[in-house]
């Protein structure tokens, strides 16, 4: 098996990559891929809880490839797919206990065992960045619609293009499509006219994702999610299926109609 | 209260996207090629100063832009001209090219 693996990153903190990383994880599993998430943020790992498998850590990533156990023993399996496992990041380690060399042998080594590696990148363009791009064979670039983090993203982009990494693909979280109606958020094109990358997908705000990760369990698990929907239509498009894009549906469509109503009134 | 009613029937836009378009344009300008906008004004002048010399130009219709496209920069300076300088300048600066042929 040669899987694929790429790198889910952003630049700016807090845009949801761990979230991101989760979701679409699981959507992989769901449709009964073979996936293996790594944490590459060392010293402050989430991808854990989101993910609900925060009990059951033993092994980190930095026993692996410092050799104090064999790569199995660190890897978690889901307790709900049978196809998905994680790597956890060290908590009490800082980035430079993994290097990019190390990283690109441990991808290399997922790789033959899965069909994606799906890499969860911490903030930042340092040594975490650097170590969580060695390996990646693509990026999917998180931005939410944000001056501060397009700003990052587009950074980000660059850096990954020096880096050999060319076709990232670019996926804006937390949409909120009535403040974009209102002139008061940067819509998709803005943002891809700006940034120059292909569109992946689109997710938008959705409550539900704090509910989810309470609770450790990814949107793409619950029907009524919004963003977990949007998702698993971003999951398909990485497994190569000609998913279109969808126009996100205005959450306050009661408005719509009052207005439509009062300008056919005037 | 009224911008309330205003915003519920979609009268008036704030439209800040505009704003956060047109200031991500220009930071990111910098970012990726290392020049402050500072840098970008004293270019702006040295280059008419220059210009200057040799054309008489129209300092009001100038228009000193950058653009960006898939992600390259241009910078686009759309310079009216009112015509040559006097003949005299023409000739000063002719000269030397001709003797080089």
């Amino acid at each position: 098996m040669k899987g694929k693996v790429l790198v889910v990153t952003s630049g700016k903190g807090g845009v949801g990559k761990t979230t991101t990383t989760a979701n679409l994880g699981t959507a992989l599993a769901m449709k009964e891929q073979k996936v293996v998430l790594v944490d590459t943020d060392i010293g402050l790992r989430n991808l854990d809880v989101v993910m609900g498998l925060e009990n059951r850590i033993v092994f980190d990533i930095v026993d692996v490839v410092n050799g104090d156990c064999k790569l199995n023993q660190a890897l978690i399996r889901d307790k709900r797919f049978e196809g998905m496992y994680l790597l956890p990041a060290a908590q009490t380690r800082d980035k430079t206990a993994v290097s990019p060399h190390q990283m690109k042998i441990l991808t290399e080594e997922l790789k033959k065992e899965f069909d994606y590696v799906l890499i969860d990148c911490p903030a930042g363009i340092e040594r975490g960045f650097k170590n969580a791009i060695a390996g990646a064979d693509q990026a999917v670039v998180v931005a939410t619609p944000e001056v501060s983090s397009i700003r990052d993203a587009d950074r980000i982009i660059g850096l990954l293009e020096s880096a050999g990494l060319k076709n990232s693909r670019l996926i804006i979280n937390r949409m909120r499509p009535q403040m974009v109606h209102m002139g008061d958020m940067m819509d998709i094109d803005d943002i891809t006219d700006i940034l120059a990358i292909d569109l992946l997908g689109v997710v938008p705000e959705d409550e539900a994702i704090v509910v989810s990760t309470n609770r450790g369990e990814p949107a793409v698990l619950s029907r009524t999610s919004k963003a977990g929907e949007a998702y698993l239509r971003i999951c398909s498009r990485i497994m190569g299926e000609d998913v279109p894009f969808v126009p996100l549906d205005e959450p306050n469509s009661f408005f719509r109609r009052m207005r439509r109503a009062f300008r056919m009134a005037r | 209260m009224l911008d309330l009613f205003y915003r519920l029937f979609g009268k008036e836009n704030s439209n800040s996207k505009e704003i956060a378009s047109e200031r991500l344009r220009l930071v990111l300008v910098q970012d990726r090629y290392s020049v402050s906008a500072d840098i970008l004004e004293t270019l702006k002048e040295e280059m008419l100063a220059v210009i200057k010399k040799y054309l008489d130009i129209d300092a009001d219709g100038l228009c000193v832009q950058v653009e960006n496209d898939n992600r390259t920069v241009a910078l686009v300076a759309n310079i009216p001209i009112r015509g040559l300088h006097h003949s005299e300048r023409e000739e000063e600066h002719n000269a030397p090219t001709t003797s080089a042929v």
